[in-house]
């Protein structure tokens, strides 16, 4: 059976890197005693895929990954077994087994649902923002940049490099968590309130902060750090990546009817 | 939430910053404030390397067994994060409370090998401790040196507080409960270092003086504080099954060298090489019980969820319940997704067969370490490994479908002429014959023989340790016309032959027999910007050869002279339990061309049976050693 898994990744467990991540899941089933699957031949791995992998330096309240497992106890066991044997910095926050193939249809990777994710970048403490020092002053100056009929960048690819319009790419834009909810909540499918864990995102004192929804996925995909970099550009200064801590919040499959928002969790339920 | 010692500026700049960040699977977690001795334990080498070692891991589980003691972790920051630590002076910090080390009490290096020895001052540098030990004060920990290389603590003597001399199951309570008692009543560094030189086995240098003969031979070592042994006794631990193995060992978040748990079946080694130092100090030999072993197999599995399993040991096949063992493991792990990592093997039928079990023929190979080209220099240096066992146990696996064979030689071994270097071509060319004589349509493709030499350093402990070594450029001279020798043999095409650095041994032969003077080369060489020695990339030949230069001290007086037999040696003074007597005799047998038996076969008198316990004990009672001490 494939089992959806959500989990969250904070503190000091930003620094651990993708691959490396896989790899401590893999321990940590072994220990939690999950009956994985594994792929045949000399060195059997186990089934695993992800959604998105999160880039060095960035927590998340959700990622996503599908496994496989031969059997499994009921999903509040599973949960309670998993993150017994998780390190600080990953909690696992919903186990959800997918329903069985009906008609000859796969249950669609998480990664191949994907559509867009949210995010919150927030100024760290004892850090600047070039001259912005108050949570008001860094949204109208952002307000004014999203304001431009179009936000031109580069666009670097391994190969190539091309001027893209990120604007269109850019879905919600809020500066406070009340802000954010109500701006998002009308584009969701489900409701928000009922499954929503406590956010594991450093909180930081200044207040310069920005929550932004963008396109993520393989047919369209922008990281906020470009965002943060357009918008320091046009101010006329270089962005410090490590003044930003960037957080992601959610992420969503889009339904091919409209443009409405499912989060990955309650997709196939 | 821990909170980091490290900016995430730092972190995110640095390479691989896991390296620094600690909280692993199986980290310790314990309030520093409510403990009263804080111990940091030090492997000096990259975190990989450090992290892979299992005497730490036994260490830390020992010490955190103790409820009054924090035992925490620091390797060698990479030259990345050395650099930004000087910058922006940083102190160097334990992983586990991200602490400044110079705050704790105790500081345990692990000296695995010589070409660390820059890093150890790396450490005690960055952590804002001074690098001798005369320098530090009552406020500054107390460092300890262990391991291998400290049964010739001499060129690093000046750095360290104490050495503690054998396995560390044994004496550490004490240390520390002395240390709490002596913290306590306020005493100083000096009253308890004098404390702690009236345990056995353990060594304070600063309690001893050297002198020299004018040709720069130790005159004389003499104690100069009677609280100080004038033999230091190695310690031993002789119950192996009740002893701490660690359960829960630490699970690194990135790939360590040993990805993998680690299962240690026995200690020391019945065979007695002449050139090896672990089988002469690891005496006696002493097998865990089958039982114990399933059991820790078991639980480590279990606590890590690692997909690996390996045995560790000197000398895998002589551990009388091997077969049991290992097919304990694959019928009881293999089915989960465990993979049994086998240590070399003498191929015979079980090994074929465990290695049909759980390797992919096609891409695992064959190990053969018959060390020296002819029979006659392994005869030389006792390594009981005949041509015909050679080319028997490769002929058996090419029918079964092996077709990958690596060897392993050394260059320099004492007696050797240019007969017993054309034998290593010789050998490899004999196994290529082997192979082609088997018919065509039932081989597999071509065989590939790899051909690896190092160069032979003599060690203490050895009875080669009064042997000349070469020089860098005589080991060159060796590999070209043995390279030369591969390449007039008719099946050349499937040989590669491969060596090492010929520098880099040249000073760890200065380093292992090395005396106090060596320190200075070790600490000009390390100011001059040496560290990681052991890298490849990193070694630098020419700062070594000036701080020698500087030093007024010569390669040539450490390692191209042939020692007197009653030339006294640095580390005469410690008591392995094997005796220089013997280790003299057998250098003249080896002269002689004369082989020794093992210990299973024959009691030699080497001296260790003084420790009353292992293989020393068990002959004649076979059955009663089988069913597990």
């Amino acid at each position: 059976m494939r089992v959806r898994i959500k989990f969250q990744k904070y503190g000091a467990m930003k620094f651990i890197g993708h691959l490396d991540v896989m790899r401590y899941f893999q321990k940590a089933f072994r220990r939690a005693g999950f009956d994985n699957e594994y792929s045949k031949g000399f060195n059997p791995h186990q089934i695993m895929s992800f959604a998105a992998p999160l880039g060095v330096g960035l927590t998340s309240d959700a990622e996503y990954m599908d496994i496989s497992l031969l059997s499994s106890d009921e999903p509040e066991t599973m949960l309670e077994r998993i993150n017994a044997v998780l390190t600080e910095g990953f909690r696992v926050v919903d186990f959800h087994i997918l329903p069985e193939a009906n008609s000859n249809v796969r249950a669609a990777s998480a990664m191949s649902l994907l559509a867009s994710a949210d995010y919150l970048v927030s100024l760290k403490d004892g850090y600047s923002a070039e001259g912005i020092s108050s949570g008001q002053e860094f949204k109208e100056a952002f307000l004014a940049f999203y304001g431009s009929e179009e936000i031109i960048i580069d666009k670097k690819t391994k190969t190539t490099q091309k001027e893209v319009n990120i604007k269109p790419m850019i879905s919600l834009l809020a500066f406070d968590e009340e802000e954010y909810i109500s701006r998002l909540k009308p584009l969701l499918e489900v409701d928000l309130e009922e499954n929503r864990n406590e956010s594991c995102a450093d909180i930081y004192n200044n207040g310069i902060k920005l929550y932004m929804q963008l396109d993520t996925g393989s047919s369209s995909n922008l990281k906020p750090e470009l965002v943060m970099e357009a918008f320091f550009n046009r101010q006329g200064y270089e962005f410090n990546k490590f003044a930003w801590q960037v957080h992601r919040l959610e992420m969503y499959a889009r339904d091919d009817k409209g443009r409405k928002l499912t989060p990955l969790y309650a997709m196939e339920r | 939430m821990r909170k980091l010692a490290l900016s995430d500026e730092i972190l995110l700049t640095v390479e691989k910053p896991a390296r620094y960040i600690g909280g692993e699977v199986n980290m310790q977690v314990k309030d520093p404030k409510k403990v009263d001795i804080r111990f940091c334990m030090c492997f000096p080498d990259v975190y990989e390397i450090g992290m892979s070692h299992l005497g730490i891991q036994i260490l830390y589980d020992i010490f955190n067994r103790r409820e009054d003691t924090y035992c925490e972790r620091v390797y060698s920051p990479w030259v990345d994060m050395d650099k930004l630590m000087r910058e922006k002076n940083i102190p160097l910090f334990a992983l586990e409370s991200q602490d400044p080390v110079r705050d704790f009490d105790f500081l345990g290096i692990t000296l695995q090998y010589e070409m660390c020895y820059t890093n150890i001052l790396q450490i005690l540098e960055l952590a804002q401790i001074p690098i001798y030990a005369k320098d530090r004060t009552d406020k500054d920990p107390i460092v300890i040196g262990g391991g291998p290389c400290s049964y010739n603590p001499e060129p690093i003597a000046d750095f360290f507080d104490f050495f503690y001399i054998g396995e560390g199951e044994t004496a550490y309570n004490e240390i520390l409960d002395i240390y709490k008692e002596y913290k306590k009543a306020g005493k100083s560094r000096r009253e308890y270092l004098e404390r702690v030189a009236r345990i056995e086995g353990m060594y304070v240098p600063a309690f001893y003086d050297v002198s020299y003969n004018e040709d720069g031979t130790i005159k004389s070592f003499t104690r100069n504080n009677e609280a100080a042994s004038l033999r230091i006794k190695k310690q031993v631990e002789m119950n192996l099954s009740e002893t701490f193995y660690p359960t829960r060992p630490l699970v690194p978040f990135i790939k360590a060298t040993q990805d993998r748990v680690v299962l240690e079946i026995q200690w020391g080694c019945i065979r007695g090489c002449r050139f090896c130092q672990a089988g002469m100090i690891y005496r006696p030999t002493r097998e865990r019980s089958l039982e114990y072993l399933k059991k820790c197999a078991y639980e480590m599995l279990k606590s890590t969820g690692y997909e690996e399993i390996s045995l560790s040991s000197l000398s895998s096949s002589d551990y009388s319940q091997l077969q049991e063992l290992v097919y304990f493991l694959i019928d009881e792990f293999g089915s989960k997704g465990v993979n049994i990592s086998l240590p070399s093997l003498r191929i015979d039928a079980f090994a074929l067969d465990v290695m049909s079990k759980v390797q992919d023929i096609r891409k695992s190979s064959l190990t053969f370490a018959p060390e020296a080209g002819s029979q006659r220099l392994r005869d030389v240096i006792n390594k009981n490994l005949t041509e015909e066992t050679i080319l028997d146990g490769a002929m058996k696996a090419f029918k079964s479908g092996w077709n990958q064979v690596k060897l392993y030689f050394m260059l320099g071994l004492p007696t050797e002429t240019k007969e017993d270097i054309e034998g290593i071509a010789v050998l490899s060319e004999k196994i290529a014959r082997e192979y082609y004589s088997i018919p065509k349509e039932e081989r597999n493709g071509k065989v590939s023989i790899t051909c690896s030499t190092s160069f032979f350093v003599p060690k203490p402990f050895t009875p080669f340790q009064w042997s000349r070594m070469d020089r860098a450029e005589e080991f060159i001279e060796k590999a070209y016309f043995l390279k030369d020798k591969i390449n007039e043999q008719l099946n050349r095409k499937s040989i590669k032959y491969r060596w090492h650095d010929p520098h880099v041994t040249e000073l760890e032969g200065v380093l292992a027999r090395g005396d106090r003077r060596v320190s200075q080369v070790i600490y000009k060489a390390y100011k001059a910007g040496c560290l990681f020695d052991a890298w490849s990339e990193m070694f630098n030949y020419e700062k070594w050869m000036q701080a020698f230069e500087e030093s007024g001290l010569s390669i040539e007086f450490y390692n191209c002279r042939e020692r007197g037999e009653d030339e006294l040696l640095p580390w005469d003074f410690i008591d392995v339990g094997v005796k220089k007597e013997f280790l003299l005799r057998e250098y003249k047998r080896a002269k002689a061309g004369l082989t020794t038996p093992n210990c299973r076969q024959t009691c030699f008198n080497c001296g260790a049976k003084m420790f009353g316990g292992g293989v020393c004990v068990e002959d004649n009672t076979a059955n009663e050693a089988g069913a597990g001490r």
